[in-house]
């Protein structure tokens, strides 16, 4: 093992590379992030109108999210080949569960007094879902983005393997050299996108109606 | 004319599962062997985790402060990726299973740890004071009331656990560990898709068919008196 500063140093050394990565490690997750949150925000509010399709359309969601991601981005190749494309959607199918799901359980669970109030404002049930219901289930709902986020970031990683650009490369690299510093500083590099990629998250979802923050 | 389009991918793609499928047909000892690797690193890795967390489980439970700080930990050791955790271990393993199972281990452990945590505290307390009224001792309470009844929760961390292993354990080919990332791997250099696919079918075939046994194991280890309970519920409606 190599002492700290030495993966430091390495960190401080490398960080032209390391930059350039971790930009690319974000562009990767991010657009999935994006696209998921438009597809599967828009899967949520559908299935929760029409309930029945909840169930099936769940475990769908948990089966494809238990599925390896080494075997999901192999599995891809016929369709999408491999590269950023690949890693994209395979990372869209992902965030499927996370999203879909708190969107539904988020829409689900608003209080109906809250709900009997709009109605009783002359609300239409478009205002209702889009005034009432939406604002109240937004932190649920940025649960469930915050959720995915973590998710996707780990899972780029991975898919520098298919040839997709971002610190997945730095950590491969490290295991064909063997050299431990540089496996430390793409996992450290990772973690803190992480971290940093979900307090984000937490710092819009303030902004956004129905926290506590706005409503004082 | 989309229609015929989309009808053309799936007729391409099913070709592609089938030359897949061929391939494992062709190479059935390789992939028994592969198999029996990947199922390995998984119940090793599993098994060391449960032993593990079950009893850190119920110690945390009785100790506050040292709960908090355990929870806190496991929660800042997941946002490490897995191929990253694989790579460390194997810095100062070397090549081979050992690392994976290694890593594997610290990745399994948290699931189950936290389900246990969540398990032995949803117990209601009524239930343990009615023990200690019968006159039982700590340890009896323990492995009779609590345990009992906190086992689907735990039951649930191992099913996770599990299914997450088995996508873990592919990162072992990376390394030299076998299993059937060894496919994957090797399809890549090739440039053989049929080889990365055989590789990629049976694991997500394996987790489909273990989380799908998980659950219905779940309902045989949910103690019966949840099961009466909705009978007497289901009869009186």
């Amino acid at each position: 093992m190599p002492s700290a500063i030495a993966v430091i140093e390495w960190m401080i050394d490398n960080q032209a590379l390391l930059i350039e990565q971790a930009i690319q490690h974000m562009n990767v997750a991010l657009t999935a992030l994006v696209f998921g949150i438009i597809l599967w925000g828009a899967t949520g509010v559908l299935i929760y109108r029409y309930d029945r399709f909840s169930d099936p359309a769940l475990g769908v969601f948990g089966v494809l999210l238990t599925i390896p991601s080494l075997a999901m981005l192999s599995m891809l190749i016929p369709l999408v080949g491999i590269g950023i494309p690949a890693a994209v959607s395979a990372l869209v199918l992902y965030s499927a569960l996370p999203i879909a799901r708190n969107v539904y359980v988020g829409l689900e669970s608003v209080d109906e007094s809250k709900i009997e109030v709009g109605r009783g404002l002359g609300m239409t049930d478009r205002q209702i879902l889009l005034k009432v219901r939406l604002p109240q289930a937004m932190s649920v709902i940025m649960a469930g983005i915050r959720q995915a986020a973590v998710l996707l970031v780990a899972i780029t990683t991975i898919t520098a393997f298919f040839g997709a650009p971002g610190l997945g490369q730095s950590i491969f690299r490290g295991i064909s050299l063997g050299s431990t510093k540089q496996i430390l500083g793409g996992a450290i590099a990772i973690s803190a996108i992480a971290i940093m990629v979900d307090a984000s998250l937490y710092g819009v979802q303030r902004f956004l109606p129905g926290s506590e923050v706005n409503n004082a | 004319m989309y229609s015929s389009v989309i009808l053309a991918g799936l007729g391409s793609y099913t070709q592609s599962v089938i030359e897949a499928l061929e391939y494992i047909a062709n190479h059935w000892g390789v992939f028994l062997t592969l198999l029996q690797t990947h199922m390995t690193i998984v119940l090793v890795g599993v098994g060391a985790a449960i032993v593990v967390a079950v009893p850190l489980g119920i110690v945390v439970t009785r100790h506050d402060k040292l709960g908090w700080m355990v929870m806190n930990m496991g929660a800042i050791a997941q946002t490490l990726p897995p191929l990253a955790v694989i790579a460390i271990s194997f810095s100062f393993l070397g090549l081979g299973r050992n690392p994976v199972i290694l890593a594997l281990f610290f990745y399994a452990l948290l699931p189950i740890l936290k389900n246990t945590v969540a398990g032995l505290r949803s117990v209601d307390d009524s239930k343990v004071e009615a023990g200690r009224g019968m006159g039982m001792t700590q340890f009896e309470r323990l492995t009779r009331i609590e345990l009992p009844l906190a086992m689907p929760v735990i039951f649930a961390g191992i099913r996770t656990s599990t299914v997450m292993s088995v996508g873990v354990a592919y990162l072992g080919a990376f390394i030299g560990a076998g299993g059937f990332g060894n496919w994957v791997v090797l399809g890549q250099q090739q440039l053989d898709t049929h080889i990365t696919m055989a590789g990629a079918i049976p694991g997500a075939a394996l987790v489909i068919v273990l989380d799908q046994l998980f659950k219905r194991l779940q309902g045989v280890v949910t103690p019966a008196t949840s099961t009466t309970k909705e009978n007497t519920e289901i009869s009186a409606a």
